[in-house]
Formats: C-alpha cells, structure tokens, sequence
C-alpha cells in the first residue's frame, strides 16, 4: 500500500482533482494498492504501516503547506521510501535542513539527470513539466540527481530511499513513479 | 472561492465547471468567440449557443471576441480573464484541460501574472474513463464537429452514448487518437447535465462535411423543462 499524502489547501478540494488523482491513477495503473490521506491527517503510525510514501504537488497560489512543516516530522524517522513531487520535495527539503526559494517555472523543460539513481536511471537530458514558484536548495548531505546546485531538479537522502523531484511526474513521466514502486 | 470558467460549451469546460461547482463558487462562465475556425485555443463550433447553456446552469456568461490568431488571442484571452477578475470578484479560473500542456501552460502563466487560482480538474484523466463517467452522470453530449480521418458524417449530430464511446475507444486502438478529442480530432455540445436546470432542446442544426471535416451547426434551440 502506498500512501499518497495530499498537500492541497484543504481536503477534498478542487486542487485535489489536478494534483492527487492523477498521481493516485498513475500508482494504480502500474500495480499499487493506494490510500490518500490530507497532510493534516498523517499520523507516524499511518506512514509506517505503508510500504511507501508519495507527497503530491499543490497549485501554484497554494503554499500553506510551508507553514506546516512540523506536521511532516514522521518522514525524519527512518522507514519506508518516499518521493516528494514540487511541493513534497519543498518539504523533505526543509525537514533536512535545505531551504525554499522563488524559483518560478512553467510548462515543459529539458531536464538534465547528472547522477545514476534507482529512480531517475543514468545521466541523460528529460523532458518534465513544471509548475512551481518555489524551488528549493540542497540539504546537506543530499545527492543532487538532476539539475544544478543552483536549480535543483531532483534529489535524494545520502542514506535513506528519500527522493524530491521538481517537476511533475504524472506528466509525461509515470515511468518514474513505476519505478519507485521498484524501489 | 468564487471563480471564473474558461467556457466553451463543449464536455470538458462544462465537466470542469460542473466539478467545480461542487466544491467552490463558481461566479461566471467566461467564452471567447473566435472568428477563426481553425483557433489554437478556443472551440468554435456552435460556441455562440453557451448562453443557452449560461441559462441553464443559472451562471452569468461574459462573452469576449478575438480574431483567433495564434500569440494574439493569448492577449485577447488574458484582457477577458482580467475583465471578469473585476466584473465577478474572482479569485481564481477553472479550465477543462485534459492533457494539453500547450493550453494549460499558457492559462496557468496568465494566471500568475493575475495573481488568480487556476484549476484543471479534468488534469491527466483517463480519457475513456472519463467519457464514461460522463455518461454515468447524465450529461447528454453530442459531437458538433469532426476533424480527422477516420471520422465521417454519421458522427455530427450524434449522442456520445455508450457505443459511440466504444467506437472512440476502438479507433484509439487503431489510430492512437485522443478519444476525449483534446487533439482537435473531434469538438462536442452539451445539451443536459446534472448542473442544468433545464435542458436544451435543438429545434433546427444543420450539417456540412468534406474531406473528413465537418460541422454540425446548432441553427435554433431553447429551454425545455427536465
């Protein structure tokens, strides 16, 4: 069972339709079992009985969530993998000790793989869909997976199967949310 | 949230408008009439016939013309979105963008430079699923165009039933065509759904098809009761 987090403004919204559905569809097309639940109802437990965690992306006006970064703490805890798309990957982000920032982007963008990872595969260019303001910087320790220092694209723990992507992967990318169910 | 529709008239912007009522205020419907026929962005067919259907849903309708050329019905697409921003209060607009990243894009940036919401409620949704679960809610769509081989003229007019669907999905297999139509393949009117009051009932269309082209044209229509 995956656990497909929804960081929209509130739950059940419009937003949800556009950011968690898709991601729930694409999970379910490729085998997974899928439970989606707001990020104001993820408790420890719920995160540590999954086999994996998905934290989705919000629209562009929709940033509440970096208000609540406490209430992410449970990705701290050693556990399942996990994969923080755009708005996910601004929370893993801070929970590690990197930063948000403005970083505007829209619509569909070359996207340079620079390291060889589990889930993004060898370096090559990629095409990804973008909708962000926000970007983030790299936590310490942190692999950068795509992009540049100074434009992270991707990411992942130096340890633990934690893994941030900016761009959108539902998007003409559900190859990388296959093959983090391989994980 | 009060927001605005991007409002064609055809499945997906009354779909979008549909889910979008359920969840917010939805404060007006927002159609761009093209005089190209062969617009980018906008839907043309029988576009004129969307204050039937403002009518039905009890939704005010802003109407707003552009010549349809390509960068330029952009500006004439953000003055309309910027327009109802003022007239309506809204703080946000709803699109029914399925997978065009080439339209979302664009009302996505308009958006943010408008300080607006956007929504896509329709956002990667499995097409076939999607023409069903239409059907399953009561909308009573027809097909007011076609664009592409293999589509002739028995589909103009036609009810997007259960084995009309089954024919989209069929030609998919074969074709690899956009079954919602999103590619340009096919354009649709609504005439009932869940979030009508009344439907509309089509008094006199006229059909015209050449060369796997063709237009079905809503010439007189009115309110009936449900």
């Amino acid at each position: 069972m995956i656990l497909l987090v929804d960081l929209c403004y509130q739950e059940d919204s419009l937003s949800a339709y556009e950011f968690v559905r898709p991601i729930a569809d694409a999970l379910a097309r490729a085998g997974a079992g899928v439970e989606c639940r707001h990020y104001t109802r993820v408790t420890p437990e719920s995160a540590s009985e999954c086999e994996g965690v998905v934290l989705c992306g919000t629209a562009l006006k929709d940033n509440g969530y970096a208000e609540h970064i406490e209430l992410f703490s449970w990705l701290q805890d050693p556990g399942v993998p996990a994969l923080g798309i755009c708005a996910g990957m601004q929370v893993m982000a801070s929970l590690f000790g990197g930063r948000i920032i403005p970083h505007p982007a829209i619509g569909l963008e070359d996207i340079s793989v620079v390291e060889d990872s589990s889930l993004l595969g060898p370096p090559r260019q990629i095409q990804g869909y973008h909708l962000h303001n926000y970007g983030v910087t790299l936590p310490p320790g942190f692999r950068l997976l795509a992009g540049t220092a100074e434009a992270v694209e991707a990411f992942r723990h130096p340890d633990r199967p934690l893994y941030g992507i900016l761009f959108h992967p539902e998007v003409r990318n559900r190859w990388v949310l296959e093959r983090f169910l391989d994980l | 949230m009060n927001l605005g529709v991007l409002f064609s008239g055809g499945k997906d912007s009354v779909f979008a408008c549909s889910r979008a009522m359920e969840k917010n205020t939805v404060s007006c419907l927002i159609t761009l009439v093209s005089e190209n026929p062969d617009s980018y962005m906008f839907h043309t067919p029988n576009v004129r016939r969307t204050d039937l259907q403002a009518r039905a849903m009890n939704l005010p309708l802003l109407t707003w013309p552009t010549r349809g050329e390509k960068e330029e019905e952009l500006a004439d697409l953000r003055a309309a979105i910027r327009a109802a921003r003022e007239k309506c209060g809204l703080q946000g607009i709803v699109t029914g963008a399925i997978e065009s990243v080439y339209q979302a894009a664009r009302v996505q940036r308009i958006c943010r430079d408008l300080d607006l919401w956007c929504f896509n409620p329709l956002w990667q949704i499995n097409q076939l699923d999607y023409l069903r679960l239409l059907l399953a809610r009561g909308f009573l769509v027809i097909i007011s165009g076609v664009f592409a081989y293999p589509f002739d003229a028995s589909w103009l007019g036609a009810a997007l039933d259960r084995d009309r669907i089954e024919m989209l999905a069929a030609l998919q297999r074969r074709y690899q065509i956009n079954p919602s139509g999103e590619g340009g393949e096919l354009e649709t009117f609504v005439l009932d759904g869940p979030c009508f009051t009344r439907r509309i009932k089509i008094i006199e269309a006229s059909s015209s098809y050449r060369n796997y082209r063709g237009h079905y044209l809503i010439e007189e229509a009115r309110l009936v009761d449900k």
